[in-house]
């Protein structure tokens, strides 16, 4: 009986070959603590009872929610997980060099085939080379740095087929927002999502990056892409045959398969507030903005900037209107300045942060009041999400939101 | 655990997301105590308040959907709720439901019966009773009543370290 | 009777021939500047308290978001949100996100001559310009709005005469905290601050601004510089040209003159929590911090990143240290990023953010937290300014900054290099 990717990769992981419903119990390659939680990861961690970490080498710790400290308290999370490195010997600790999910793919943390866990929902976004990837709580997150082990119900797979080649205007973002809207928020709950097909094959892996970091959003558990010699390049390894064998076979079972052809994409939008609400950009045109975001875990790359550049260079933002661009990871900001990026979009009036979550987990970064209107990169809609309940947010691809930066008004 | 309990209901919709149930503005306060008054606040800011001890919330499909704060399920335990009935759990909220041992109860029809202040009874692994009609509920697999039974899972993980 | 510069814009706003200290004159005002922190008070003002409202000369108003971008909080937006509203409804200039207001300003408005209200304290920093600049409240900011004139008591003029030159690696940073420490934290109250004399010569716009706008600190209603050549220069580089050019007569009268010797000027830091608790850096170095800022409208400009980046290149800043870079406008950011300074931050590890007052005033970014200890280049020191009411405040200059993010506590730049 043939093995879907996730399959294949718990099989390899625990020795034994799985079925969905079956509770395995998997080794963690590698986790990834953030700076909101590392108080109470640290607090449980000790209430367990454990003395040591089981491996301090597969810990990374990163400040990236808090960067810069917007309250009084924020600073207090560094302490602790300074003091908590330090007792337990964790060097792998980024304290302002971008979004973590950025940094985990970015600095080499995370290798095909691995399976790895963080304390944030989007983890899934490692799925973009092939790594088996997945949120958990904080308290799961300290059983885990004293046990090394997980339990995890081996999940179903649904298989998206992607063929073609996409429009001009069309970004992965597109793609994976009109995913979601046809899957539902739910559509994808404890499964795991394998993207497959020659439009896949085609994109970056900054590109296949963007559609497992939202994988989540339709509730997936994980979401696989198969390692090719762009996932070796950019992860900068020689893929191993574990590595190369993680495709779906032919065989394989899948709870469901869906099928896109790449040249029926449009811009599309998830309007407020639900990121399965999705609209053709076309429907929406006319619409006045306030704010236009460019920056996240799901859209704050370099070729997401450039996309934006491209669209803004000679052009101003309009007038009353702001545009935030926050990086995605410090490489990322220092590659747009090399690029000229950067004086591209402050040249436009951007306005330009350090790397970090920003406004995308709603702490600063550009925080909206009632009756305000915000075209944003990033994942998610959610009511209250970016300031109170009475502000809209639109979600669009890095290309949609500088030309509704441009423009004043969706475009 | 109780093998039967009755409890006063509030009921939600679909897709309650993490960041109703508290959003990331309180995320940095000091205890679950200091966060809870703001649990469900940009839907509801008075709920909070009213929810009682013992009380039941009755949900559409995809409660807990968003991010991984663990906040979500400590504060809704914080808060009383004995237990939360819903069409469907997002999965990163499930394991930190049952983790901190605040008990989730799958139901597809319940909630299109009920109205808030409604009264239900829960009996455990078996079904859920409203209005002299009874809903069938599914038993937990094995290794998750262990977790429960412990008391949730730092309890679990004491055990192991041979503390309790 | 001879007139000193200060007393010289009064007379002219005022339509007089001459003004002595203890007059009250009504004048017109050239410009109103407003910014985040108080211009939503002034709007409620003008909605609810006028029986008519109106702006008696759009054109002389700019609203400038500085403070909170981007903003942190639904109530910080909704005060720029009224800001944004009103500008529009009443075509009056507005900057969002474009830099600190005064450095802003000095880009784009301020002439030599000018009688300038801004509702911010440091609204003196324009006498970098010879323009007579100061900070007023909401009540008066909105009859300047609605009249377009105002009232004004007269002040005296204090002299400052400098002489010699800034030693290499001395800043006028260092000079101003240095007169302010002498002459103490009202030193100057109500009165004006004249710098003047060969020393003043050598001195940069920048420098300049460096000192007037820290004459507040002193407690003084504004700091002044004659318009030199190197002032009427920055006018033509910014496509602008004077008012009026004036200069102190020979037989003005000064309520009291000081000399400073530049050349005898040390690298020296403002203790907690009082801007006029300076001494030598080396009675504070060794102390462990936990941020660093550089930035402001005191010490945020090219100059000021380039001493930075000039002694950071090819080092690090220190493991747990956090070193915020802030460039006061986008107009410095874009001169650093073309000069590769922003690049040599971010290699080294700094938080480079966007224009903004930022940690200076202790709101949206990079607060500090209990306990904590800030060296800042920012304008004031006070008791929690910076985040929690138990966290330090040190003042120091750009290099002083700089030298102690890379050292990981408070060091000489002498030590770094």
């Amino acid at each position: 009986m043939g093995e879907t990717v996730i399959e294949k990769i718990i099989h390899h992981n625990t020795g034994k070959q799985v079925k969905p419903g079956d509770i395995a119990t998997v080794s963690v390659d590698r986790v990834m603590i953030h700076d909101i939680f590392i108080p109470f990861v640290a607090e449980k961690f000790e209430e367990m009872g454990f003395q040591k970490l089981w491996d301090p080498d597969k810990a990374v710790l990163i400040y990236d929610h808090l960067v810069p400290a917007s309250q009084l308290d924020d600073t207090r999370h560094f302490h602790t997980g300074d003091a908590f490195a330090e007792k337990y010997g964790m060097t792998h600790v980024h304290r302002s060099d971008g979004i973590c999910h950025q940094l985990m793919t970015e600095a080499g943390y995370v290798k095909p085939g691995d399976v790895v866990f963080g304390t944030d929902s989007h983890t899934t976004t490692y799925g973009c080379v092939g790594a088996f990837s997945s949120g958990i709580g904080y308290t799961e997150m300290a059983s885990i740095l004293g046990t090394g082990s997980m339990w995890i119900r081996v999940p179903e797979t649904i298989k998206v087929v992607i063929n073609g080649k996409l429009p001009e205007n069309v970004m992965s973002k597109d793609v994976i927002l009109r995913l979601l809207g046809d899957l539902g928020a739910d559509g994808a709950t404890y499964r795991a999502l394998e993207f497959t097909g020659s439009t896949v094959e085609e994109m970056s892996v900054s590109s296949r990056m963007t559609m497992a970091n939202m994988a989540v959003e339709a509730g997936a558990k994980c979401a696989l892409f198969t390692p090719d010699e762009k996932t070796a390049e950019y992860c900068n390894v020689t893929l191993n045959d574990y590595q190369k064998s993680l495709v779906g076979d032919e065989d394989a079972s899948y709870c469901k398969t869906v099928v896109y052809q790449a040249e029926d994409f449009v811009p599309v939008m998830a309007c407020p507030s639900q990121v399965d609400k999705i609209r053709n950009v076309s429907e929406l045109s006319g619409i006045p903005i306030d704010q236009v975001f460019i920056g996240s875990c799901t859209n704050g790359r370099l070729e997401d900037l450039q996309a934006a550049a491209e669209v803004l260079k000679g052009r101003k933002v309009a007038d009353y209107v702001k545009l935030i661009v926050t990086p995605a990871s410090r490489k990322i900001y220092r590659q747009a300045i090399e690029l000229g990026i950067m004086d591209v979009l402050a040249e436009a009036g951007a306005i330009i942060t350090h790397p970090g979550c920003g406004l995308c987990c709603g702490r600063t970064g550009g925080i909206l009041t009632d009756g305000e209107r915000v075209v944003a990169t990033n994942n998610r809609n959610f009511l209250g999400r970016m300031g109170t309940s009475k502000v809209e947010i639109y979600l669009a691809s890095p290309k949609t939101a500088a030309a509704c930066a441009v423009a004043g008004k969706i475009v | 655990m109780e093998t039967s309990f009755t409890g006063r209901i509030w009921v939600l919709g679909d897709d309650i997301d993490t960041d109703i149930i508290i959003p990331t503005e309180y995320l940095a306060l000091k205890t679950i105590d200091d966060m809870k008054q703001y649990g469900f606040s940009p839907l509801r800011p008075e709920l909070a308040g009213e929810i009682r001890k013992g009380d039941i919330i009755v949900a559409g499909k995809n409660f807990g959907c968003g991010s991984s704060r663990e906040q979500a399920p400590e504060i809704i335990k914080a808060l009383g709720i004995q237990c939360v009935i819903a069409k469907s759990f997002a999965r990163i909220f499930f394991r930190n439901s049952i983790n901190n041992g605040l008990l989730l109860i799958e139901q597809p029809e319940l909630h299109d019966h009920v109205k808030e202040g409604d009264e239900v009874t829960v009996v455990m692994n078996q079904h859920v009773d409203h209005n002299g009609k009874q809903y069938p509920i599914a038993s937990l697999p094995e290794n998750l009543m262990d977790i429960l039974r412990a008391g949730g899972l730092v309890k679990a993980m004491r055990k192991l370290n041979g503390l309790d | 009777m001879g007139m000193t510069i200060a007393e010289k814009i009064i007379a002219a706003a005022a339509g007089v021939d001459s003004v002595k200290p203890g007059d009250i004159h009504t004048v017109e005002l050239d410009r109103l500047m407003s910014n985040d922190g108080t211009t939503h008070l002034t709007v409620d003002m003008y909605r609810n308290k006028l029986k008519h409202p109106h702006i008696k000369d759009t054109k002389k108003l700019v609203f400038i978001v500085d403070h909170n971008v981007p903003s942190d909080n639904p109530k910080t937006a909704a005060s720029q949100k009224k800001m944004r509203d009103f500008a529009k409804e009443n075509q009056i200039d507005f900057w969002e996100g474009k830099g600190v207001c005064h450095q802003v300003m000095m880009e784009n408005y301020v002439r030599p001559g000018e009688l300038i209200f801004g509702a911010d304290s440091h609204t003196c920093s324009y006498g970098a310009l010879g323009a007579f600049g100061t900070g007023v409240g909401c009540t008066d900011f909105l009859y300047g709005m609605v009249t377009g004139t105002s009232w004004v008591l007269v002040p005296e003029t204090v002299k400052f005469n400098l002489i010699g030159r800034l030693p290499e690696g001395v800043y006028a940073r260092d000079l101003i905290l240095t007169i302010i420490g002498e002459i103490g934290a009202n030193g100057c109250n109500y009165q004006v601050m004249e710098f003047t004399g060969e020393g003043a010569k050598t001195l940069s716009i920048s420098d300049r601004m460096v000192l007037c706008n820290m004459a507040v600190e002193a407690g003084a209603k504004t700091g002044i510089f004659e318009a030199d050549e190197k002032a009427l220069e920055y006018l033509k580089e910014h496509g602008r040209e004077p008012k009026a050019v004036y200069k102190s007569d020979p037989d003005a009268v000064y309520a009291r003159e000081y000399t400073f010797d530049l050349s005898k000027v040390r690298p020296v830091a403002a203790k907690p929590d009082f801007v006029d608790n300076v001494v030598p850096v080396e009675e504070v170095a060794g102390l462990p911090i936990d941020e660093a800022f550089l930035g402001s409208c005191n010490n945020g400009r090219i100059e000021d990143l380039r001493v930075g980046a000039e002694l950071i290149k090819g080092r690090k800043v220190a493991d747990k240290v956090r070193f915020l870079v802030v460039p006061a406008s986008l107009t410095v950011y874009r001169q650093a990023l073309k000069e590769g300074l922003i690049d040599i931050f971010m290699e080294a590890g700094a938080i480079v953010m966007n224009p903004n007052c930022s940690v200076c005033w202790g709101s949206c970014q990079g607060v500090i937290g209990e306990n904590e200890v800030l060296i800042s280049t920012g304008t004031r020191n006070f008791k929690g300014r910076a985040g929690h009411p138990s966290s330090k405040v040190y003042l120091g200059s750009a290099a002083t900054v700089t030298a102690s993010a890379i050292a990981g506590k408070i060091a000489l730049a002498g030590e770094i290099r």
